[in-house]
């Protein structure tokens, strides 16, 4: 279960977000898994087509109004990661990434939360749990960094 | 053409309901909606609850105006298309969002050239006539990648192998990658 990498194997990152913005921020991070194995994980069907050739997991989407579909969310996530064994774990939100980062912990991967642009003056709920959690956990605008402890980095913009 | 998209989560038929009445006034411009959860007809809309990625991007592409909430997806995806952008940002006291981190969001896009911000019903009209009129300009398109520090520090994250921080001996299992 550990990801101990034999130099053979190149380095997995798992790629977790939410639909919607989440989702297109990570389209836009793509330039910086040049050279790594990349799988996706997400919760539209049609987005695999987005990231082809590269494996989509298909994941429900839940947040914190609904309990009960965020048991499922983990359960699938579990899966998920028990099946990539990602070295790396980038997530842009939302519930779901912060709970893939919480998994992949449990496995020693390495794990980054990056808050969502649209989280210009608070940080997302998300992020915040992901504090604790996250090897690394990044807001893009840096009063918010500054604010919350957390880095800034630049921005998907 | 133009496309008008709330999400597919929370209704916003403050939004749609402004535009059906623009709609109409103006019969000869097609105006079609992702409405997401809304139990509200619309009778001078083409609505459609849910769009999959492919019905997004071709509506994206066709359209000549997009009038939308402030949802980052959105935002992004207009700017890359270079298509003019009318924002009106959800409200929480109107229930139409858990909280009103759209009013932040549409105030740090409206830097983006082809934003235009709107805060209620009566500022659409005026600001789809202006969009409207904006003919030929074509607005530049957003790079479709993230920012270089951004992307940077990631790159740095992903191959250092010693990037895992103080922290790590807190997680079950750190000690398997030394």
């Amino acid at each position: 279960m550990f990801p101990r990498r034999s130099p053979r194997r190149p380095t997995r990152i798992l790629a977790v977000s939410s639909g919607g913005g989440h989702w297109v921020q990570m389209l836009r991070l793509r330039p910086a898994f040049a050279g790594a194995e990349v799988h996706f994980a997400s919760v539209a069907p049609s987005s695999a087509a987005m990231v082809a050739p590269a494996p989509f997991h298909l994941f429900p989407d839940a947040n914190k109004e609904q309990p009960l579909r965020l048991i499922l969310t983990a359960l699938r996530l579990a899966v998920i990661v028990a099946r990539v064994r990602p070295d790396v774990v980038i997530s842009t939100g939302a519930a779901g990434g912060y709970l893939a980062i919480r998994i992949a912990r449990l496995t020693g991967a390495r794990t980054m939360f990056i808050d969502s642009i649209a989280n210009a003056r608070e940080l997302s709920v998300s992020a915040r749990l992901s504090k604790g959690v996250a090897d690394r956990v990044l807001s893009q605008w840096p009063g918010v960094a500054r604010t919350h402890g957390t880095e800034f980095c630049g921005a998907v913009i | 053409m133009i496309f008008a998209t709330v999400g597919t989560q929370l209704p916003f038929d403050r939004l749609l309901s402004a535009l059906d009445g623009w709609a109409s006034a103006n019969p000869d411009v097609p105006v079609i909606a992702q409405t997401g959860q809304t139990r509200t007809p619309f009778s001078h809309l083409q609505c459609q609850a849910h769009l999959d990625q492919d019905g997004f991007a071709a509506m994206m592409a066709q359209a000549k105006v997009i009038v939308a909430h402030a949802g980052m997806g959105t935002i992004l995806s207009a700017a890359e298309a270079g298509k003019p952008l009318i924002l009106m940002p959800r409200r929480a006291a109107f229930g139409e969002h858990r909280n009103d981190h759209q009013l932040a969001t549409a105030a740090e896009m409206a830097v983006l050239s082809n934003v235009t911000v709107i805060e209620d019903a009566a500022d659409l009209a005026p600001a789809l006539q202006d969009a409207l009129a904006g003919g030929e300009t074509v607005q530049p398109r957003l790079p479709a990648i993230a920012s270089a520090p951004l992307l940077d520090a990631l790159k740095a994250f992903i191959w250092n192998e010693d990037s895992r921080p103080i922290r790590s001996s807190r997680a079950i299992g750190s000690g398997v990658r030394a």
